[in-house]
């Protein structure tokens, strides 16, 4: 079974047997794979009616449930990992999530587009107007991205918030990681997964 | 010919002869279940499915009675060839609750070591957990070891929901749709107000009305009445009926009736015509009392934790009567009980009655969830 390239790297870092928590799990695969290969029962979260009804063909735990309106209804320290993969740039307050998933998880993965990538900011100098990539394919006024960051914003979301990041993977549009990008992330690194921890008191 | 010709409906009703302990201490000496069967039971008796019925329903659940009929069975949406509950993959049984009014041992049925006469209001209160109980009797006699689902809705989800918790071993799939692991003080009002119509109905006669050759249909009616208000949403009901007049004229003042009341009406006197004011009450006080939490020191987690079935779910946006908090609660806990759980939230403006309606996502992703029931 081959997973999408993002989704493996981020398989990768789930240790077996774990508890985990996929928010905006779309169709279901990661935690799939998971089941498969990792002997983990998951759940997803999701709100996209197709999404919801691939899970359910895939025989996964899915909860229809908007990521909007908090995750109150989730015990602290209930799961090992809380995963969200490219939704953090949609969601309405990405702070108060990220303080959500390390209250329920020991740890968290997250994913997004770093909006700092040299081409992005070349379209705005060069052009005057809204960046738009393969990878961010909508316009400035229907665009699902509400709140898009560069590598340097959410890292210094981090500290602020006190989050540990434990690590950090730097790639390109294609997932693959190239020496530049380690050099200087925020401008040659179009994504990122990190693995972010609390800091211990 | 009937209009489902492809559907194998079969009515039976099974008499046991044990003594029938109920939750509450009273014993039931013998007792009839009437239940219908679509589809056929496979060799291993492994594609069985368990339909519950809500408050006013029965075990008609799919298909049509006779060749004559012109209504079908109340979830036959859901049940029949290709349909949700594919009736060509499982073997579907619906029966009638004990102490119901169409063929089960009920308040209608004659007092047994007397020479005339009813139960009536005598009859003892009976619960959810009984009726699993009752359930599981017939499952044992029809040689089933095993569910591969139990389905219900409303009332019929508390009933699944009990199976799960009742019997661990004996279900594979509970479905769990617009209901709740208990009411809120608002539902059980509602519930009072239908049993307070009943009770005050100068024919009801403390529950003798039979012996006296009456029907309490004004008491019934308003219960009914009551309920399909609450079993609506004010959107549906504006999209529904809006200020359609039936008849009379709204300048003059005379003889006005608006849709919504002739609807209300003809509703109310059809059901009082059909169903039993002493089963009426008997079933809301089982859904008043219905709290599988309660024995577990309040804790539903706890509750749900020996179950080792996989849940399926569902709310409907527009539900106030069994509001998706309440299947959210469900849901939560089965989560925290580390089950495995699809929990969806259906949009719709049609109110708790969504569960009996054509709605597309609804049917998808139930239809979804039952593919994935193995035989």
């Amino acid at each position: 079974m081959s997973l999408r390239s993002d989704l493996q790297i981020v398989a990768d870092l789930i240790p077996r047997n774990s508890r985990v928590l996929d928010l905006g799990c779309g169709r279901g695969e990661l935690l799939a794979y998971l089941r498969t290969n990792k002997n983990i029962n998951g759940y997803g979260i999701e709100i996209d009616p197709m999404g919801i009804t691939d899970c359910i063909n895939a025989g996964v735990n899915v909860i229809e449930q908007n990521l909007d309106k908090g995750l109150q209804n989730f015990q602290s320290d209930s799961f090992d990992t809380v995963i969200m993969t490219e939704t953090l740039q949609s969601v309405k307050r990405p702070d108060l999530l990220l303080e959500e998933m390390l209250r329920i998880g020991t740890q968290c993965i997250i994913t997004y587009p770093n909006f700092g990538h040299w081409r992005l900011r070349a379209y705005l100098v060069l052009r005057g107007k809204m960046p738009i990539a393969p990878y961010l394919p909508y316009g400035w006024y229907d665009t699902p991205n509400i709140h898009l960051c560069t590598f340097a914003d959410f890292e210094n979301l981090c500290r602020q918030k006190k989050f540990s990041i434990i690590d950090r993977f730097v790639t390109d549009s294609l997932y693959r990681n190239r020496m530049l990008m380690n050099r200087m992330p925020n401008l040659f690194g179009t994504y990122a997964f990190y693995r972010l921890g609390r800091t211990p008191e | 010919m009937t209009q489902n010709t492809n559907l194998l409906l079969q009515t039976r009703t099974q008499h046991f002869d044990s003594l029938l302990r109920l939750q509450f201490g009273a014993e039931l000496d013998g007792f009839d279940l009437v239940y219908e069967s679509y589809g056929s039971l496979n060799a291993s008796a492994s594609n069985a499915i368990l339909i519950c019925h809500a408050l006013s329903a029965n075990h008609h659940a799919a298909g049509y009675e006779t060749a004559e009929s012109t209504k079908p069975g109340w979830w036959d949406i859901c049940i029949g060839p290709g349909k949700v509950i594919d009736t060509d993959k499982f073997f579907v049984v619906c029966a009638n609750n004990l102490g119901g009014c169409h063929g089960s041992t009920g308040p209608k049925t004659k007092k047994p070591g007397v020479t005339k006469g009813c139960y009536g209001a005598e009859f003892p209160v009976v619960t959810v957990k009984d009726w699993v109980r009752s359930q599981n009797l017939l499952a044992q006699s029809l040689g089933i070891s095993c569910w591969a689902a139990v389905i219900g809705g409303s009332l019929g989800g508390m009933q699944a929901l009990q199976w799960a918790i009742e019997y661990p071993e004996k279900i594979r799939h509970a479905c769990v749709i617009a209901s709740a692991s208990k009411l809120s003080a608002q539902n059980i009002a509602f519930n009072e107000i239908a049993r307070q119509a009943i009770l005050s109905d100068p024919d009801y006669l403390e529950g003798s009305y039979t012996e006296a050759d009456l029907v309490p249909e004004r008491g019934l009616r308003l219960a009914r009445m009551l309920g399909h208000v609450t079993y609506q949403s004010d959107a549906g009901m504006r999209e529904k009926f809006g200020r359609e007049l039936k008849s009379g004229d709204i300048r003059q003042g005379q003889n006005v009736e608006f849709q919504v009341e002739s609807y209300l009406r003809y509703q109310g006197s059809s059901f009082s015509k059909s169903f039993d004011a002493n089963t009426y009450i008997l079933m809301t006080r089982a859904l008043d009392y219905f709290d599988p939490a309660s024995e577990f020191d309040n804790d539903l987690v706890a509750a749900l934790s020996g179950t080792h079935c996989n849940f399926f779910v569902t709310a409907f946006t527009s539900d106030w009567r069994f509001s998706p908090q309440r299947s959210k609660e469900i849901v939560d806990a089965l989560v925290t009980a580390k089950k495995n759980v699809v929990s969806t939230l259906i949009e719709t403006p049609l109110g708790h009655d969504a569960f009996l309606l054509p709605i597309k996502r609804y049917l998808e992703t139930f239809g979804a969830y039952m593919r994935t029931i193995e035989i």
